[in-house]
């Protein structure tokens, strides 16, 4: 579990970033932050795993102030997999690029076979395994990089801007992937732009705003509030839009599944006939 | 990378930031010349206090001390080293102030040891007012008005440009790989040597891969299409360019006059008067 008690972070260059943040993660929960360029989502979720440390007020994993453990000790529990993949990529091969955390933390040698396999099949690239991974394309780089924090399979998984520079059929399979994990009782923290993506996975969403956060809730409720993301600079869903845009008609205005949203207009078409 | 935070030019409109860039590199060269000029305490000590009206007229106090404070290792450093040469092969200072008896000597050696130090202290300080009050593109036309070829100039802004992007790369990536339990500063000094293998590679790679696509958005902009290059503005020197060069020329032969005929005391001498 993730507590957070009235965070406020300031960087060196006196910029304020976060600005009493209280916020609790739970164990097994699917949670989204959200917000504009700038409103502090990534500086947040960096204290998750100690590599920044408060400047006032607390963060506790699992009942423990991040202030008092390194990242290294903090990082066997809560993986943190960044936005670029080229930020971390350096090996000869995949397979060596995946064990590196797995080294660092001293697992044995077997252990460390055995969960580099298990990534190499979880994110279907055992195929590249002695390849160069910057050989790979950047989708693949992306799975990579997955892989070598999943291989040592840590309780808490936070993606910075997963979804970023994949097609569409990779943004499904990740979805697919992502959802996977929650269902396998991983806490899971997604930061990201990209509403559409969350509105399909529904988690729970917190939107922030100038260090500060604005509003949270389950997806479909933050993210068909006009208001709110108008505030945050983002825009609802497509289908929200279509179904705000026609509430005249009686329509509900809290839609954010495409499904659900066929579910109702067929049922209004078949009402009329 | 608190060194290249002190380099970073930021922009504010000052008597000093609107000087001519080739003046103040000249001014920037006159301090220099004359702290290698002297190895007394008390001179050099005069010699910080030449840039302290520029710093303040400028108001870049605070990421001028920044840049001060990154130095203050390689400044111990410096210390440390004469200390210790001094202390080995007492030769070395002994030209310098015949010794009396020891506590005097090992004044001397501090004395002597504080003034290299200060010396050092005094080159930063000076260029890091020079960079912080000067943009790159001022310093690219300075030298392109000083007949040199318009490839140099540009590799050369160029490269100043990029400092600042490298150093936050080069943060994050720290962060990338932290987060994957590397400890920077476990092991013997070869073991440290060798943890920063996996921050150096992606460093490297993405400046060359961010140097090929920064030469492909060139030459699709026409980069050396027309021989002779103009530009929208030039440099002209004003008034109070002409009253620095003045200033500075008065300095050097102030400065040629002292070393020539004035001795100047050591702070342990007069102490002991």
């Amino acid at each position: 579990m993730i507590e957070v008690k009235d965070l406020h972070f300031a960087y060196p260059t006196g910029l304020e970033a976060l600005k009493g943040i209280n916020l609790t993660v739970d164990d097994g929960e699917f949670l989204a932050v959200m917000g504009q360029n700038g409103a502090g989502k990534t500086t947040l979720v960096k204290h998750f795993n100690g590599l920044l440390k408060p400047t006032a007020g607390e963060v506790l994993v699992d009942g423990v102030s991040t202030r008092d453990v390194s990242v290294a000790k903090l990082s066997r529990n809560v993986g943190f997999v960044f936005q670029n993949p080229d930020h971390q990529l350096f090996s000869e091969t995949v397979e060596e690029e995946i064990g590196f955390a797995l080294k660092n933390f001293g697992f044995e040698e077997a252990v460390i076979k055995k969960q580099v396999d298990w990534a190499l099949n979880l994110l279907d690239i055992t195929q590249y395994r002695k390849t160069s991974p910057f050989m790979l394309s950047g989708g693949e780089r992306k799975r990579v990089a997955l892989a070598s924090i999943l291989a040592w399979d840590p309780q808490v998984i936070i993606l910075d801007e997963p979804t970023i520079g994949q097609d569409h059929q990779q943004k499904e399979k990740l979805q697919q992937f992502i959802l996977q994990l929650n269902a396998q009782k991983k806490t899971v923290v997604v930061v990201t732009h990209d509403v559409e993506f969350v509105a399909e996975c529904n988690p729970r969403v917190i939107l922030m705003s100038q260090g500060k956060i604005l509003a949270e809730g389950m997806a479909e409720k933050v993210l068909t509030n006009p208001k709110l993301v108008a505030q945050a600079s983002i825009v609802p869903p497509q289908i929200t839009q279509v179904f705000l845009e026609l509430a005249d008609l009686g329509l509900p205005t809290d839609v954010i599944d495409v499904h659900e949203a066929t579910k109702i207009l067929l049922g209004r078409l078949r009402e009329r006939q | 990378m608190s060194v290249f935070e002190g380099f970073k030019f930021r922009k504010v409109s000052s008597v000093v930031h609107n000087l001519d860039p080739r003046i103040k590199f000249f001014f920037v060269v006159i301090l220099f010349v004359m702290a290698i000029m002297f190895f007394e305490l008390l001179a050099l000590v005069v010699l910080f206090f030449i840039p302290l009206p520029f710093v303040f007229m400028a108001r870049v106090n605070k990421q001028w001390l920044r840049s001060l404070r990154g130095a203050a290792f390689f400044a111990i450093f410096i210390f440390a080293t004469n200390i210790l040469v001094g202390y080995f092969y007492p030769s070395s200072n002994r030209q310098i102030i015949p010794p009396v008896d020891t506590a005097t000597e090992y004044l001397i050696l501090v004395e002597y040891a504080s003034a290299m130090t200060l010396r050092f202290v005094v080159l930063i300080a000076s260029f890091s007012v020079f960079f912080l009050t000067t943009s790159p593109d001022h310093l690219g036309l300075a030298l392109q008005q000083s007949r040199i070829p318009y490839e140099f100039c540009f590799a050369f802004t160029t490269a100043v440009r990029f400092v600042p992007v490298l150093a936050d790369e080069a943060q994050t990536i720290m962060d990338a790989q932290k987060a994957r339990g590397l400890e920077l500063e476990r092991g013997n000094f070869l073991k440290r040597v060798r943890n920063y293998i996996p921050i150096l590679i992606p460093l490297i790679v993405n400046a060359i891969r961010r140097s090929l696509e920064l030469a492909e958005a060139m030459e699709s902009r026409a980069w050396g299409a027309s021989e002779k290059r103009t530009n929208l503005y030039t440099l002209k020197l004003r008034r109070a360019d002409y009253i620095l060069v003045g200033v500075s020329v008065l300095m050097l032969i102030i400065a040629v006059y002292v070393r020539l005929y004035v001795p100047i005391p050591s702070l342990t001498t007069l102490l002991l008067l």
